[in-house]
């Protein structure tokens, strides 16, 4: 049965199950394992970024396509839902119809960008990506009778998801059962749903193909495969999740905005964490997410304890002030690329731990 | 329709690179069930030329016919469809995938499988035991589960041609099947290439250098020299010919 679900691609370290099982439990119990608005944000972060950064990896590492235009795809997706709330008014209907505007424009801009440009050398279409999404970027800030422009759009949502709906009166383990809860659940399993459909697509023969396509195009070609559709293919697929994700992110937040979804900062954030976590492995998703995410999140509270900690050495306790977060962020990166190049899920296959 | 064509022809078949004439005005016909061996000095065309059968380069002009059909215009995978198997000179495999996985992935394009995104790869068991009925055939049946970049060349040539013989075209295509490998090696090759043409009669187009090959196996050998077509015929007669002496074996080094 748990085979099934993971079309049979087990985890295959001891470690990596481990630390799978317990981002995976942490996730499902979240609100009743870390209870506060803070530690609920950062877990349906953690679940759409998941979602996101897989359906990255399906494109760079197991299609071989090198994409600049993944955020673009996850702010369609997330304005698809958010115009829907706010031209027709907060409805389960309106959020359905959104978010399945959102993947279908997500799916047509894909293939057209597909279609046009992945003949071509890699390069080209890495280009043409990021000319495309920042043209995208451009557009939506410019729009904003539309779409808000910069400041982007704030929008009610269903008042089932809203901490204002309580589903029942009691508290269960001291937590609240709210809408925000019901929200958080939506959230969590949703991306899991993403993620166990991706997971069946990279292990079914049309996933294996396209490692066939990444490792020698040329010779894909040559035994019959038709290498520009694959790829094409993988391309829709993978924008048309993303879209998916950022619907969930549009959700959740009950806010759309350039720099929540559009931005290229998180299109970096993205690529680091498929690297981080390691490219090909959909599992790598899972720990790059969560570890990058937790790192966004904590990183500077916790240095401001070991700052005030160490307060008594002078130099040391400087080095470690919150307001250096992203410089030991950054060299966290640098140490992780550079000891993990096959990123965490390689490294713990490799020593079959 | 299909019998009274010979299963492939090239006309006229001519590439240009520049003012540089690769493959000048090839017109030959090959017939079912034959193996014919194309020979010649290095930069004489052979390859070129297979790369215009198989698709890889477009003609400048000429025309390419599989069974009666131009194919000429028609993109590679579609030839492959069709019928035609190329293996390549410079082993050209999926490195980062498992010897399994590569000769499965063959029998996966031929099951016209490819875009089947709904089951599990390892379900389609028959395309499994199609990969591993082959691999036991070229004797790679115990590394079978090794990935290819770690194999030995010898090996690796050998998962070549398990790969055309998974694949099972009308026409194959072999460009120095035997290149790089061990004297022990070499007649596991030849026996698996004598076998794809005595009991599966295929046509079979061989590239190769090594003369006791050729006599072993071919049943016409035709000599490419500056792209052009300067001999055809039986074995023993064209490697007699002056012309082959001269262009081929080197024997008198000015004739270029």
């Amino acid at each position: 049965m748990l085979t099934r679900l993971l079309s049979g691609d087990k985890p295959r370290s001891r470690v990596l199950t481990l630390l799978l099982l317990v981002i995976v439990i942490s996730l499902a119990f979240a609100p009743f394992l870390f209870p506060g608005t803070k530690s609920l944000e950062t877990a349906a972060r953690i679940c759409i970024f998941i979602a996101l950064v897989a359906s990255y990896d399906l494109l760079l590492g197991y299609a071989g396509i090198v994409s600049f235009a993944h955020t673009m795809f996850f702010g369609i997706g997330a304005y698809g839902t958010a115009l829907a709330q706010s031209v027709t008014g907060p409805s389960f209907v309106s959020i359905l119809w959104g978010t399945a505007a959102g993947a279908v424009v997500a799916a047509i801009f894909a293939l057209a960008i597909g279609l046009f440009s992945l003949r071509v050398k890699a390069i080209f279409f890495a280009m043409v990506t990021l000319a495309v999404a920042s043209a995208f970027a451009v557009l939506v800030s410019q729009m904003s009778w539309l779409t808000g422009g910069e400041d982007g759009l704030n929008y009610r949502i269903p008042r089932e998801l809203t901490p204002a709906f309580k589903l029942i009166k009691a508290k269960v383990f001291d937590v609240r059962i709210d809408g925000k809860l019901l929200a958080y659940y939506l959230v969590f399993f949703a991306s899991a749903c993403l993620f166990l459909v991706m997971l069946r697509i990279v292990n079914s023969p049309f996933g294996r193909t396209l490692q066939a396509v990444r490792d020698n195009a040329f010779r894909a070609e040559a035994i019959g495969y038709r290498v520009v559709w694959y790829r094409t293919t993988a391309t829709v697929l993978s924008a048309v999740i993303a879209a998916l994700a950022g619907s969930l992110l549009a959700i959740w937040l009950r806010y759309t905005g350039p720099a929540t979804t559009l931005s290229m900062e998180i299109m970096i954030d993205i690529l680091l964490m498929v690297v981080i976590g390691g490219m090909g492995t959909l599992y790598g998703a899972v720990l790059g997410a969560t570890i990058f995410i937790l790192a966004q999140m904590y990183l500077q509270e916790l240095m401001g304890v070991a700052s005030n900690a160490t307060s008594f050495i002078p130099f040391v306790s400087d080095l470690i002030a919150a307001d250096r977060w992203l410089l030991w962020l950054g060299v966290l990166f640098i140490l992780s690329v550079y000891f993990f190049p096959t990123g965490i899920v390689g490294r713990l296959r490799a020593s079959r731990g | 329709m299909t019998s009274e064509h010979p299963i492939l022809e090239t006309r006229d078949l001519t590439i240009r690179f520049g003012g540089h004439v690769a493959v000048d005005h090839v017109s030959c016909t090959f017939q079912r069930g034959t193996l014919t061996a194309i020979v010649g000095p290095n930069g004489a065309g052979k390859t070129t030329y297979f790369n215009l059968i198989s698709g890889q380069l477009k003609a400048t002009s000429g025309q390419v016919f599989l069974n009666g059909a131009d194919i000429t215009r028609i993109p590679v995978p579609e030839r492959t469809d069709r019928g035609i198997g190329r293996a390549f000179q410079l082993t050209n495999l999926f490195p980062s995938l498992t010897v399994r996985e590569n000769v499965r992935l063959v029998a996966q394009a031929k099951a016209g499988k490819g875009f089947d995104m709904v089951s599990v790869a390892e379900s389609h068991v028959e395309l499994i035991e199609r990969a591993e009925h082959v691999l036991a055939e070229v004797r790679l049946i115990d590394v079978a589960d090794q990935v290819v970049a770690v194999l030995p060349h010898g090996d690796q040539r050998k998962l070549e041609v398990a790969m055309m013989i998974a694949l099972g075209p009308q026409v194959l295509m072999f460009d120095e099947p035997t290149a790089g490998m061990s004297v022990d090696e070499v007649p596991v090759i030849l026996d698996l290439i004598k076998t794809l043409k005595q009991d599966m009669d295929r046509t079979i187009l061989l590239v190769e250098h090594k003369m006791d090959v050729i006599r072993s196996l071919a049943d016409r050998i035709i000599v490419l020299h500056n792209g052009a077509l300067v001999a055809d015929g039986e074995p023993a007669e064209v490697i007699a010919m002056p012309i082959v002496q001269e262009a081929y074996l080197g024997k008198a080094p000015e004739a270029a």
